[in-house]
């Protein structure tokens, strides 16, 4: 039984080190400061496919992500940890969007790409933090959705039964496919690149990046070997309405943004008795700093 | 976060030194595999861009996996249950991810599934796993092993091993016996051929035997009943599938905790004979002991890097009298040397390291076709140079890996010697380099007679015809003078003709011979990128002291002194 998975994920600037030149004067995110990186929660979610791969031998694992051209990296490195294809949402017309325009471009580049058993994306991107995307696609696909996945435990009669972490617990579900399921960071690591679909997907390339090859051999080898040509889809290709895409298509205004610095006002100095530091324990719970 | 390839430049550096377009070429075979295998090279920039494309996983899994889980490794150790090795937690974890990166198997040929690679490439990894986790090295660095069977066993025999390893199956070479040490011929595990089975059955105890319940080993055992000698002895292969072998007790060690050192039982345990009979220890292990050799210097180097990185790290840190510690001459000094000795011993490491490269990739290619004269000849001079540099690499490497590991503790201080910092265990991680795979001592044995017949010498006046940037003339003549002292030196303890006395200063005469060896390395080194002009600095300053000293002792040194030393 093989399964036809579809994973998104997103290429975002690396928030994680944020040092002090990672935002401009105007509040905007320096990305030029920032390396981009694979979003951490969708090489959990591309490590769950690859696991269901090797699992049900026969399977495909493709990746979609939309983003400017240097995007394309997000599917070399899905290729170099072992998904098959990918293809690059890219276009003018795209940039601008927010969730809701991102998911409803997802969901036509998926529509698309045809027949799918599975969808699976992190949970959220790591500049955004919205976690809307995956369940948005979920909804415009008209298909179920499992959020919060740890570990996508098997395909049983058709159906996908998926361990969720929860707040104070797991919970263990059962779906119908297809289904859309965004992975949580506790879930299991991505493995590493793999030193053989390294080198043999080292040169794969977008038609855009293909054009002006300095190496002519390179351009032969690229001809000859067709997996090394990456999908690259644009408006048009998807067949997306102009007016929900992009800018156009969002409804989120941003108003402005302010580089909030953590500061600690006024400080207290407790004895190590059990007494204070109950008392100290009530009185965060209390202001939900902790619980 | 972090990446042992990309966070130090001399890697490349080494890498990417000339002589690495001829070597790549003949390991290529001109680059022939490209139109049958999607992940061969097609030219020299394609191959090295694959070379650090590997690095660079390989560098990451160092960062962000097997240093960090060092010190759990340590504390937790191997178990024995049920007669078999159960891995530390972090060992396994560490385990899974050079196996899934498809880390192993890497210089063997495609077509057994491996990556082919120079084996420069491989040891630059090797470096970098033992700067993570030194024990750890050792089980990922048997794959060494495999070297041995695609040299000498039969073609059915690699196509049954060789993609086992490839695919992440773990080796090991059991040669040492509770008697049999340092001195291999003594060797007893008996080898018994069973006509009625067609097969031959080990039996016997190995000893210290390093990831001794690998998936496939190498057994040094006594074919021949009734000799006692090396000739007696012939290469077997054990794999764990079919069963014979069971793991007594795991040593408690100083160091390198997490690499299980075994003490086995062989109960009829069933094993194929590998290449011909008689000619285990005479041929197959000189050839294994020369790849473990390498491998250890690549350890030690790695050791020496990390011990170095603490110290270096500490010194920036700790504060002492208003100022970093790092700013007093007593502490930079140290440091300075310590850098030094790491940036000789690696230039010696990969220097060596193509030197056997090129000619058991030569020797590789003679099997497929014959060799033109002059590449015989060429054959024929790396393969010299690579017995006389292989003992000189491991010996040296490993002792500046110790010193190195000492002085680490010493900036450290009183924190160094709590089980706080890294720098303790790398302490105990490096103690074991100046031993396994023969002892400093032993080294110098194998040493001694490329001092006598020349070829350190030959070396060096080869070195100072290489061309080197105008301002390092200066530094090049001290080590033209210290050569002309290392030939007198030389010269006036062998017309003695007392072996005994030769022995007795050979360890001074080696160490002189590696001091301006490395000093030219790092000349050259300075020559292709400045950043080493420091090391050559220094570490010329340290080996011209060493070499007198050396010749000093040896000067006072009257032939009948020796009776002062002779313990009874």
């Amino acid at each position: 039984m093989g399964l036809k998975i579809i994973v998104l994920a997103k290429q975002v600037p690396d928030t994680r080190n944020v040092g002090k030149d990672a935002m401009k004067a105007d509040g905007t995110v320096n990305r030029t400061a920032l390396p981009a990186i694979f979003n951490p929660e969708d090489l959990n979610a591309l490590e769950q496919a690859l696991q269901l791969k090797d699992q049900y031998p026969g399977s495909t694992v493709t990746l979609l992500t939309m983003g400017p051209p240097r995007a394309a990296e997000i599917i070399r490195e899905g290729l170099f940890r072992g998904a098959d294809g990918g293809v690059l949402l890219t276009d003018r017309a795209f940039a601008g969007a927010d969730t809701l325009a991102t998911s409803y471009a997802l969901a036509c580049a998926v529509r698309k790409i045809g027949a799918y058993d599975i969808i699976i994306g992190g949970r959220q991107a790591i500049d955004g933090d919205t976690a809307q995307v995956g369940p948005q696609v979920a909804e415009k696909l008209n298909i179920p959705q499992v959020t919060y996945a740890e570990k996508i435990l098997k395909i049983e009669d058709g159906k996908a039964v998926i361990k969720r972490r929860l707040e104070r617990g797991v919970e263990t579900v059962k779906s119908q496919m297809p289904l859309v399921v965004t992975v949580n960071g506790s879930a299991d690591d991505c493995r590493p690149r793999n030193t053989k679909l390294v080198q043999k997907y080292k040169y794969a390339k977008t038609v855009s990046e293909s054009q002006n090859l300095e190496n002519d051999y390179l351009g032969s080898i690229l001809d000859s070997r067709p997996y090394l040509k990456l999908g690259e889809w644009s408006v048009t290709d998807v067949e997306a309405d102009l007016q929900q895409v992009g800018l156009a298509g969002s409804p989120t205004k941003v108003k402005s943004i302010e580089n909030v610095v953590f500061q600690a006002k006024e400080s207290k100095q407790l004895t190590s008795s059990d007494t204070e530091i109950e008392e100290l324990m009530k009185e965060l719970i209390a202001n939900h700093t902790i619980g | 976060m972090a990446n042992f390839y990309l966070d130090n430049s001399d890697l490349k550096h080494h890498l990417t030194h000339p002589l690495m377009k001829r070597l790549v070429a003949l390991k290529e075979r001109n680059y022939t595999d490209a139109q049958k295998f999607d992940y061969a090279p097609f030219d020299y920039e394609d191959a090295i861009d694959s070379y650090e494309k590997v690095l660079e996983i390989a560098g990451e899994i160092c960062g962000d996996i097997i240093a960090p889980n060092a010190e759990n490794v340590d504390h937790e150790g191997p178990l024995v249950v049920d007669g078999h090795v159960q891995y530390a937690s972090g060992t396994q974890k560490n385990l899974d991810a050079v196996v899934k990166a498809g880390l192993m198997g890497i210089s063997l040929p495609r077509r057994y599934n491996g990556l082919n690679f120079s084996l420069v490439p491989y040891i630059m990894a090797a470096d970098m796993v033992s700067r993570a986790d030194a024990g750890f090295e050792n089980i990922w660095g048997l794959q060494d092993c495999a070297e041995t069977i695609y040299e000498f066993a039969s073609e059915e025999q690699k196509q049954k091993y060789l993609p086992r390893v490839c695919a992440g199956e773990t080796m090991a070479m059991d040669l040492t016996e509770p008697d049999a040490g340092s001195d291999l011929q003594a060797v007893m595990l008996k080898a018994t051929y069973s006509e009625a089975d067609g097969c031959w059955y080990l039996n016997g105890v190995k000893r210290f035997i390093t990831n001794g319940d690998g998936n496939i080993a190498l057994v040094l055992a006594r074919s021949e009943e009734g000799t006692k000698d090396g000739r007696g002895l012939s290469m077997f292969i054990y794999d764990r599938n079919d069963g014979g072998v069971t793991v007594r007790r795991i040593e408690n060690k100083m160091g390198i905790k997490g690499s299980p050192t075994c003490e086995l039982v062989f109960r009829n345990a069933k094993a194929e004979l590998c290449g011909d009979r008689k000619m285990g220890l005479i041929k197959y292990v000189m050839a294994l002991m020369n790849g473990a050799r390498l491998g250890i210097a690549a350890q030690s180097v790695g050791i020496s890097e990390a011990a170095y990185r603490e110290a270096l790290s500490y010194a920036r840190e700790r504060r002492q009298f208003g100022k970093a510690i790092i700013e007093f001459p007593a502490v930079y000094e140290i440091l300075s040397l310590m850098k030094a000795k790491l940036d000789a011993s690696r230039s010696l490491l990969y220097e060596t390291t193509r030197f056997v490269d090129m000619y058991k990739t030569l020797e590789d290619i003679s099997k497929e076709s014959k060799l033109e004269k002059e590449e015989r000849a060429e054959m024929k001079m790396y393969q010299k140079q690579a017995d006389a540099f292989t003992p000189l690499v491991k010996g040296m490497g490993s002792e500046f890996c110790n010193q190195n590991a000492y002085d680490s503790i010493q900036i450290h201080g009183g924190s160094g010697f709590m089980k706080d910092y890294a720098c303790e265990r790398i302490y105990r991680d490096a103690r074991i380099t100046s031993i396994y795979e023969g002892t400093t001592q032993l080294q110098v044995v194998a040493a001694i007679r490329h001092v006598t017949t020349g070829t350190y010498l030959n070396m060096m006046k080869f070195y100072e015809t290489q061309e080197i940037s105008a301002d390092l003339i200066p530094l090049q003549n001290r080590l033209k003078a210290m050569t002309e002292t290392y030939e007198r030196i030389v010269a006036k303890v062998t017309e003695t003709k007392e072996s005994d006395y030769i022995d007795f200063h050979a360890r001074r005469m080696v160490e002189m011979a590696g001091h301006i060896i490395m000093g030219h390395l790092l000349l050259l080194d300075t020559t292709r990128c400045e950043s080493f002009r420091t090391s050559a600095e220094v570490y010329i300053n340290y080996g011209e002291s060493e070499v007198k000293k050396n010749a000093e002792f040896i000067d006072r040194f009257d032939i009948e002194n020796l009776e002062y030393y002779r313990m009874k």
